[in-house]
């Protein structure tokens, strides 16, 4: 019997982000769509920055989870429109990254506060950080820089 | 409109996002300090990852075969056809964020109008990049106004860098023959209506960089059209384009 797509969902969210990996795939919102097709089961994967080497790793790592769980024929698909927003990361994953060290995005442009002390004191170091997703910011109390997951 | 010339107009975006990410790649590892290697890498990733799409759906709509990855790495100087503006040499840091700058500014606008295009997956490669492109030309105008403003040897340097390559700026609003299937297919904009708010936005950044915009509508021309390109191009391909020359079909 095919396992239904309510619960390939939940086995995706088990799938770690290979550079961030306290946040799922499904977390990230980069999976689009899970769907059967006759006994093909097609995921749709939308990449987050055009030149971003995960990529490549989060869909190995997609296919590999679910041939693990005994599901053999797999396509995935990468779909570039409409183009992957942080808006659609989850709340989960956002408290996830918070509580990582990873200030999640927000649409004024910034962190809402330093992830380690909670101080609003924040300067932004650079609009480019370690991953093509993060920028750089430091506090201004704790005086430790830290990532910031930039919102697009 | 014809395949043909989609395929030409694919290439030039395609081109321009490979040899302007080849040449920020330089840097890596040689920035003045690590935020701003950081920053080069990362723009450099972007417009790799840029090139992929278009060269790849170049690719496609050729009908002949050709991947993303035979288009950047099988073909010589002739065949390319970016704008003379990116395949400049980095220069100092000043000079390689100038370019970034004119660039950059141009690119979000281009990118802007692409992403109305009749054409749905040219749209579809443009609304994506444009998201990036925004904080490239964030970066790349703050770091003008800094150094343009900053001490007077920075300011030299920047006043100095505008100059050189100013006369790089013209070739990217100039319409040709393809550019003209592509307005008239509603795929792309004609590149001249592009001009108006570049310039605006250009004089306001000079202005608040204290830096003066020669006077001199001068247009070296030649890169898109493939027809001249600058001695600089075939050099870098050869570091570019080195594994597969030596190499053929050689994978990881």
């Amino acid at each position: 019997m095919k396992p239904s797509v309510a619960e390939i969902w939940t086995w995706l969210d088990e799938v770690p982000d290979p550079e961030i990996p306290v946040i799922s795939v499904v977390d990230l919102g980069i999976v689009r769509h899970v769907a059967w097709d006759g006994d093909t089961l097609e995921v749709a994967v939308t990449p987050t920055y055009s030149g971003c080497p995960a990529t490549r790793i989060i869909s190995l790592d997609i296919e590999t989870a679910l041939h693990d769980r005994g599901i053999g024929d797999v396509h995935i698909e990468t779909r570039i429109s409409p183009p992957w927003t942080t808006d659609w990361l989850s709340e989960k994953g956002r408290a996830k990254l918070m509580d990582y060290g990873i200030a999640p995005p927000r649409a004024a442009g910034g962190p809402e506060c330093c992830p380690r002390c909670k101080s609003t004191n924040v300067t932004r170091i650079s609009q480019f950080g370690s991953t093509p997703c993060k920028a750089q910011w430091r506090c201004a109390d704790c005086l430790e820089p830290f990532d910031y997951f930039k919102c697009i | 409109m014809s395949d043909d010339a989609l395929f030409e107009f694919l290439c030039r975006m395609g081109d321009n996002t490979l040899v302007l990410g080849h040449r920020v790649s330089e840097w890596c590892g040689h920035a003045p300090v690590l935020e701003e290697d950081i920053a080069l890498a990362n723009t450099a990733l972007d417009l790799i990852g840029q090139t992929q799409m278009w060269l790849g759906l170049a690719g496609e709509i050729e009908g002949k075969g050709r991947s993303a990855d035979d288009l950047a790495m099988r073909r010589d100087v002739w065949d390319f056809r970016n704008i003379l503006l990116v395949e400049q040499p980095n220069g100092d840091f000043g000079q390689t964020m100038m370019r970034q700058f004119l660039f950059d500014l141009w690119h979000l606008e281009m990118l802007k109008a692409l992403s109305g295009s009749s054409h749905d997956r040219v749209a579809a490669i443009a609304a994506k990049s444009v998201k990036e492109v925004q904080y490239h030309v964030e970066r790349s105008g703050d770091t003008v106004i800094g150094l343009g403003d900053g001490t007077s040897e920075s300011h030299r340097r920047m006043q100095a860098a505008l100059d050189l390559l100013w006369p790089y700026v013209g070739e990217m609003f100039v319409p040709d023959h393809i550019d003209a299937q592509m307005s008239e297919a509603g795929i792309a904009p004609d590149p001249g209506e592009l001009r108006a708010t570049y310039d605006a936005r250009l004089a306001e950044v000079m202005t608040e960089a204290t830096l003066t915009i020669p006077d001199s509508g001068f247009a070296h021309k030649g890169g898109k059209s493939g027809m001249r390109h600058s001695e600089h191009l075939g050099h870098m391909l050869t570091q570019m384009q080195w594994l597969q020359r030596a190499y053929p079909d050689a994978t990881w």
